[in-house]
């Protein structure tokens, strides 16, 4: 699985390039996520990358954080900075998890990246009393754009990869994700956009709204 | 790969070795290093249901023990390994095996960190096993000595930590052998055990290498200087058998690449093949000293007991068949190293017992170290292996407010 929209390559996942980054050069999605966690809770990170979720968690919201990761540098690399990580795989590791062993299992910008989005987002459901997702909206402007009007498929500032070589394979729009969390029977409990300048949008824009405007978005569901 | 390719002729050498006691055996006898003793009145409880007693626990101990005892690390030894983890075998001349490792500004710092390596019962090294004297008869125990259990080990060492006076140990690390131990620790003594860095290692020795242990332990018992295991009445050892046990064992820690990218079909000394059977291979030469070199240092009785060991080793069969349950509610931090190129361990091994624990909801890291070095690779320098000690070390360290 790879971690972002952007570095296609396994490794590290909190590059500056991917989403507009903070003034704390921190992922904004990332910023967005550490904000949505309670303090002093148990947290499964999903893609942990090169670990800059879980430390940024560890450090701000005092969390007993574990990690999974594809990439054996980018586990190499969480270890080595003292991080609880295991190296596995998405679509193949999580059935091994409890019911309820987490207070949050989190996967930012990699569930596109799976090969069974609604099996791992179910197990995401199950394993945790809350998952939180963050992907890149395949509803944006820019890439009806591209594929609307200029007839190919989308290379943005986010999604950088050519459609031969990318890992992006389950791409989503905001929509089609609030329809799959329907169908799983999961509610949404809070539901955050970033748009191309990496602010967040106005809770009361209506869906469509926000489905042609947010570059990237931050659900969090429960059972 | 450790040793150089030999020119020795072995087969002269061998025979003279097999009428001689090795420097190994006076080890058994005669430890150099320190020796806890354990009286009538503090025996070993056996898996098999026997209490040995007496017993003795060779061990060394580098660093300073803390004024709150809370700072010790034990570590502990693959299937031929010893106590020299960080200092010079008396047997070998050789540096201690981890001394890479441990030490001073070492992944295991000893300016911070009070490790504390012993010799396994049934090892041959000054702990009690089959080449210890028996008080009741006067001679070398041999095979009257019940089989040991890594849970066996594990006990034996519980009693020198106490000896120490040590409540909990911050840490227990190994690999192989030892990694199997670090794994009986967490579940015998949980709440002793803060960190566990388990290498190399699985939670049950799977079939094939019960297969190669038992070639091993055949080809020691077919040599005719074995005797039934009585070979030191007889003034002899089975160096035949155990060289070959030894030469089997070793491709198992080394890797089909690794033994290309060295040896390749590279002759010995010639320059064409000699039609005949002396080693006209480099490997066949350095196998063939590997095999010499071990039985020096090593007791052919005891090799059966190591083996044997690792063979019985299964955690799950104690917990219903479920390694989840011998996990459940464990407050350890685990760290699990595997190598990509071990077949002896392979990642698939170490990787079910993350499963386990993962599964047990314990804290657990498991890194897969890329390298064509094989099993042995836990014993070699390999830079992403030793940040990943230091990473989970140092992090354990600070959870379990250790200064620095």
């Amino acid at each position: 699985m790879t971690l972002t929209a952007d570095t296609g390559a396994p490794g590290p996942t909190a590059t500056s390039d991917t989403v507009a980054g903070t003034a704390t050069g921190i992922r904004v999605d990332l910023e967005v996520i550490a904000d949505l966690v309670e303090p002093n809770t148990r947290v499964l990170d999903i893609g942990s990358g090169d670990g800059a979720l879980l430390a940024l968690l560890q450090s701000r919201r005092h969390v007993d954080g574990r990690g999974i990761e594809i990439s054996q540098a980018g586990v190499n690399e969480c270890v080595a900075r003292g991080l609880s990580v295991i190296q596995g795989d998405a679509d193949r590791d999580l059935v091994h998890y409890p019911d309820d062993a987490f207070d949050y299992v989190i996967l930012s910008q990699t569930i596109q990246a799976t090969h069974n989005p609604k099996v791992v987002l179910s197990e995401l459901l199950r394993i945790g009393r809350r998952a939180i997702v963050s992907f890149p909206n395949f509803g944006h402007w820019t890439i009806r754009y591209s594929l609307g009007l200029r007839g190919s498929m989308p290379v943005t500032r986010n999604l950088t990869h050519a459609w031969y070589e990318t890992p992006n394979i389950h791409f989503c729009t905001i929509r089609d994700f609030v329809a799959l969390a329907g169908e799983l029977g999961a509610t949404v409990e809070t539901a955050i956009a970033i748009n191309s300048t990496g602010q967040k949008m106005g809770m009361n824009m209506p869906w469509w709204f926000w489905n042609l405007f947010g570059e990237q978005a931050v659900f969090v569901l429960k059972r | 790969m450790k040793g150089e390719v030999s020119t020795v002729r072995p087969t002269a050498d061998i025979e003279r070795k097999s009428r001689t006691t090795s420097a190994g055996n006076r080890e058994a006898l005669e430890p150099s290093s320190p020796v806890a003793y354990f009286g009538p009145d503090e025996p070993l409880r056996l898996d098999a249901g026997i209490d040995l007693s007496p017993i003795q626990i060779a061990y060394n101990t580098y660093g300073e023990l803390n004024a709150d005892r809370s700072n010790a690390i034990l570590v502990c030894h693959a299937l031929t390994g010893d106590h020299y983890a960080a200092s010079q075998s008396p047997v070998t001349g050789k540096p201690g095996w981890w001394s890479s490792i441990i030490g001073p500004g070492k992944p295991i710092d000893t300016d911070r960190y009070f490790v504390i390596c012993s010799n396994v019962i049934g090892g041959c090294l000054g702990s009690t096993g089959p080449a210890s004297i028996d008080p009741e008869t006067g001679e070398p125990y041999g095979l009257t000595l019940p089989v040991i259990t890594i849970p066996d080990m594990v006990r034996a060492q519980a009693m020198l930590v106490d000896r120490l006076g040590i409540d909990t140990l911050f840490a227990v690390i190994g690999g192989s052998m030892g990694g199997m131990q670090v794994l009986q620790w967490t579940v015998s003594y949980p709440e002793r055990v803060f960190a566990a860095l388990p290498i190399a290692t699985g939670a049950r020795h799977s079939a094939q290498n019960i297969a190669f242990h038992e070639i091993g332990r055949q080809a020691v018992m077919a040599d005719p200087d074995w005797q039934a295991g009585r070979y030191f009445a007889h003034g002899k050892r089975p160096v035949k058998g155990l060289a070959v046990a030894r030469m089997t064992a070793h491709v198992t820690y080394l890797s089909e690449m690794a033994l290309h990218r060295k040896f390749g079909r590279n002759l010995q000394d010639r320059e064409r093949l000699g039609f005949g059977f002396e080693a006209d291979f480099q490997i066949e030469s350095y196998l063939r000293h590997q095999g010499m070199t071990f039985v020096d240092r090593f007791d052919a009785n005891s090799y059966l007991y190591m083996t044997r060991a690792m063979d019985y080793f299964d955690i799950a069969a104690d917990f219903d068949g479920s390694l989840a349950k011998a996990f459940q509610g464990s407050k350890t931090r685990f760290c699990l190293v595997s190598f990509s190129s071990d077949w002896l361990f392979p990642t698939e091994e170490n990787r079910a017992v993350v499963h386990a624990l993962n599964a047990a909801a314990a804290s657990v890291s498991f890194v897969e170290i890329e390298t064509d070095r094989g099993h042995d690779a836990f014993l070699l320098e390999e830079p992403n292996f030793f940040a990943a000690i230091d990473g989970f070390v140092s992090s354990a360290a600070r959870a379990r407010g250790l200064s620095r």
